[in-house]
């Protein structure tokens, strides 16, 4: 049985650690109110960027199509752009996408594929390099800037593409998480280079001028794509990882309450069970004269 | 008679309102739109947008970098990277 000292020393500690988680969760939540703003704020130029892709990429085909959409004609070597969080104290949800990255890169070496990873984000170096620390090609760091905007997109796509220019690979998987709420976020694996054709290419009903031609402005869009596609994992990591922070801390603040409870019962009773034997002792002792 | 103009960066959607004229700095020259526009569909050079707010008012000018413009029957869209107000 711990001293009544030491359960003191205990449930002051256990204390203060449910002081910082709960300013963690409140931190996170208005963090989380911020990041969503942004996502919605995000929304229209994907939705319009989407629209436009759809109707170009339609109209261009075959041959004369960029190498960023038509690919590099081989689908040997792989890269696992994979989007994970610089801060840690958000649940599972690194974990998560660092699973769901290991059994992408598992299933296209059963296939016998060159696998390798881009890293963004701090919090999937260590796991990954534990099991694929050869087939590491490049780290991204955002860790440098507070809240990740479009300028680090633009920095990460265009290593990419200098990376496929220079034919370090054939297609890139982008792998990030993806907010639902609060409680879930999934990691998702979608192709990136080379960009995958639009579901429902518009018919080519209205007749539109091009200046210049189609495949020029395409040209010119398909690295904004990637841009964009960058972008929207970054504000979805830094929603994900509010979200998933706000959910773990809220837990930690209940189960330390709850250890506080049941430390402070274990206390009481061992204070009134000294005071019982004290009692005792000086009954006997009275009764001994 | 009015042209419905939007201006959208990947942050945010800086403008979406009703203007005369915009003059758009084009790849290949500049251009103007109005109202009732062609299907048009063009990249643009950085430079600054001139954006008529009524016939004859003077223009207000909006830099963008990183830009495309769609015309469509819907008005005009401009997709730029980065905007300076």
């Amino acid at each position: 049985m711990a001293s009544l000292k030491e359960l003191k020393g205990r449930i002051n500690s256990v204390k203060s650690t449910q002081k910082i988680t709960k300013a963690k969760q409140m931190v996170a939540a208005a963090k989380l109110r911020r990041a969503q703003a942004a996502a919605e704020a995000a929304r229209p130029y994907a939705t319009r960027f989407a629209a436009v892709m759809a109707s170009l990429a339609g109209k261009v085909s075959g041959d004369s199509a960029p190498r960023l959409l038509a690919g590099t004609g081989s689908d040997k070597r792989h890269l696992l752009v994979v989007v994970n969080t610089d801060k840690g104290l958000c649940g599972g949800l690194n974990a998560n996408v660092v699973k769901e990255a290991k059994l992408k890169a598992r299933a296209l070496i059963d296939e016998g594929k060159d696998v390798s990873f881009y890293l963004i984000g701090r919090k999937g170096r260590a796991p990954i390099k534990r099991d694929f620390g050869s087939m590491i090609a490049r780290e991204f760091d955002t860790s440098t800037v507070r809240t990740p905007g479009f300028e680090e997109a633009e920095a990460a796509a265009s290593d990419l593409i200098g990376m496929f220019a220079a034919g370090e690979f054939d297609v890139a998987h982008l792998i990030f998480p993806v907010f639902r709420n609060s409680l879930t976020q999934e990691p998702v694996s979608t192709q990136l280079i080379p960009v995958p054709a639009p579901e429902n290419p518009a018919n080519g009903a209205a007749v539109v001028e091009y200046e210049p031609d189609e495949e020029a402005i395409l040209a010119e869009l398909l690295p904004r794509y990637i841009k964009t596609q960058l972008f929207g994992a970054l504000i979805e990591r830094e929603a994900s990882e509010q979200g998933a922070s706000m959910t773990a801390m809220d837990n930690a603040t209940r189960n330390a309450g709850d250890l506080i409870n049941k430390l402070t019962i274990q206390y009481n009773r061992s204070r009134q069970a000294a005071i019982t034997t004290e009692l005792i002792e000086i009954i006997a002792g009275a009764e001994a004269l | 008679m009015a042209l419905h103009f939007e201006l959208v960066t990947p942050e945010r959607l800086v403008r979406s309102e009703d203007v005369y004229m915009v003059v758009v700095p084009g790849n290949e020259g500049e251009f103007g739109v109005l109202e009732g526009h062609a299907p048009f569909m063009s990249t643009i050079r950085d430079g600054a947008m001139r954006v008529y707010r009524t016939d004859g008012a003077a223009p207000e000018e909006v830099a963008v970098r990183g830009g495309f413009a769609e015309v469509s029957e819907k008005g005009l869209t401009v997709l730029a990277e980065h905007v300076e107000d």
